[in-house]
């Protein structure tokens, strides 16, 4: 084991309060970093870190990914996404299902090249599927205006974009929740700062620290939530300072409000929470793709004994539910969770499934 | 989804640099990073960069990211 690793693991003993404590992340790229480095297993037994609804694509609701294959059936459309929503699975479809039926689905590393591609072929109607937390939603942003500015009259976006602090408020304020510290999302915080997340020690007395990717970041952010609930005091800290700063990047974040402004927005598991999506403002309009290419009413159906909800809850964890490994696998996945290559159940089927002798529950509410 | 690398800026024309990471040059949008000039490191997300990083952290992050790749 890397030295770095075990004095942090040693360290972490030494702060440690042996009551148990629930540490969630609120980022896909965590989960994979937490479950691929086997983190779990090396901290103290009463330090459970547990994933929170951090992958954008798991959080996507089923009647967005059922809306956009309408669209797709429906009309003459050249569609563009991030290879992570091919295969989430909607009602009965999925882009993947369709592309290999022979529809235009493309994927992209950039919300750029579907603009590029929309230029290119005037006579195609382009949409890109626009997903993705405060990291993402600046650069489809910009990628809206220059299509304003030049004028391009075949760009459209299918919007899902998601906040992640109104999600934070939703999940600590769930009483069947029980949260002592929060990791929070690093890429997130490049843009937004650490001011957004101020009012969960305020409110929520949880302490909140912000963190790099590496064994090293987490291991170390641990370290800082457990003194933090030590000496009973909770603040937002930065752990990831080689990216994030306080004010975060505010010209990336005056983009995402020159174009969008906040709405209610439907998350898988979560349910529908007012103020924790984008819309795109009526000068922008234009280049809505609901609103372009209209579906009639979507009646959606998830998967009776898919127990993704409650995992992005961080209420369960993946092996409590019946489905996982058995019917629920990589290459035939029912739930988002184990679609999504940062999902919380691809993380464990990937990293943990024959390494989980640390079974635990996840404890109930604090003081409850 | 939120992955994002540090790369250095290699060339600029107007809103996009030529970058370099790990061998690997690519064009990326700098509109969000207005200050970069080049030589500077930035921090690369979906073809855009996103913020600025110093030279000592951004190679610290280089260096896990080397670890990662090379399985240790």
């Amino acid at each position: 084991m890397d030295n770095r690793i075990k004095e942090l693991v040693n360290s972490i003993k030494q702060v440690n309060t042996y009551k148990d404590i629930n540490i969630m992340e609120v980022c896909g790229t965590h989960t994979m970093a937490i479950s691929k480095s086997g983190l779990r297993q090396l901290l103290p037994a009463n330090i459970n870190l547990i994933s929170g609804p951090g992958c954008p694509v798991c959080v996507t609701s089923i009647k967005d990914i059922d809306c956009m294959l309408e669209i797709i059936n429906k009309h003459n459309v050249c569609v563009f996404t991030f290879g992570d929503m091919l295969r989430v699975p909607g009602s009965n479809s999925s882009l993947y299902t369709e592309k290999s039926k022979g529809k235009n689905i493309r994927i992209c590393y950039s919300p750029t090249d579907a603009l590029e591609f929309a230029k290119n072929n005037p006579e195609k109607n382009v949409i890109f599927v626009a997903i993705g937390f405060e990291t993402t939603i600046p650069l489809i942003a910009v990628t809206v205006k220059r299509a304003y500015e030049e004028n391009i009259n075949n760009f459209y976006i299918y919007n899902t974009h998601k906040l992640i602090p109104p999600a934070l408020d939703l999940l600590l304020s769930d009483k069947k929740v029980k949260i002592d510290g929060l990791l929070c999302p690093g890429h997130v915080s490049v843009i937004i700062g650490s001011k957004p997340y101020e009012f969960i020690p305020k409110k929520y007395n949880v302490p909140c620290v912000i963190s790099g990717f590496e064994p090293v970041d987490i291991l170390t952010s641990v370290k800082m939530i457990l003194k933090q609930v030590r000496e009973n005091h909770s603040e937002v800290q930065i752990q990831y300072s080689r990216a994030v700063r306080e004010e975060g990047n505010p010209i990336a974040v005056s983009q995402i409000y020159d174009v969008f402004e906040k709405t209610t927005s439907e998350w898988r598991g979560l349910g529908c929470m007012p103020e924790s999506g984008l819309r795109l403002k009526s000068e922008y309009l234009k280049f809505d793709a609901a609103k372009n290419f209209p579906v009639g009413k979507v009646h959606s159906k998830e998967h009776p004994g898919c127990e993704c909800g409650d995992i992005l809850k961080g209420i369960k964890r993946p092996y409590e539910c019946k489905l996982f490994s058995k019917a629920c696998t990589p290459g035939s996945p029912v739930g988002p969770c184990m679609v999504s290559s940062e999902g919380t159940c691809a993380a464990y089927y990937k990293y943990e499934k024959f390494n989980l002798n640390r079974k635990t529950k996840i404890s109930g509410k604090k003081g409850g | 989804m939120c992955l994002a690398i540090p790369a250095k800026i290699n060339k600029i024309d107007r809103n996009t640099a030529e970058v370099e990471s790990f061998g690997v040059t690519k064009k990326v949008d700098i509109s969000l990073t207005p200050e970069a000039k080049v030589g500077d490191y930035v921090i690369v997300h979906a073809g855009f960069a996103i913020q600025l990083m110093d030279k000592k952290d951004a190679l610290i992050t280089q260096g896990y990211w080397k670890d990662y790749l090379n399985g240790q």
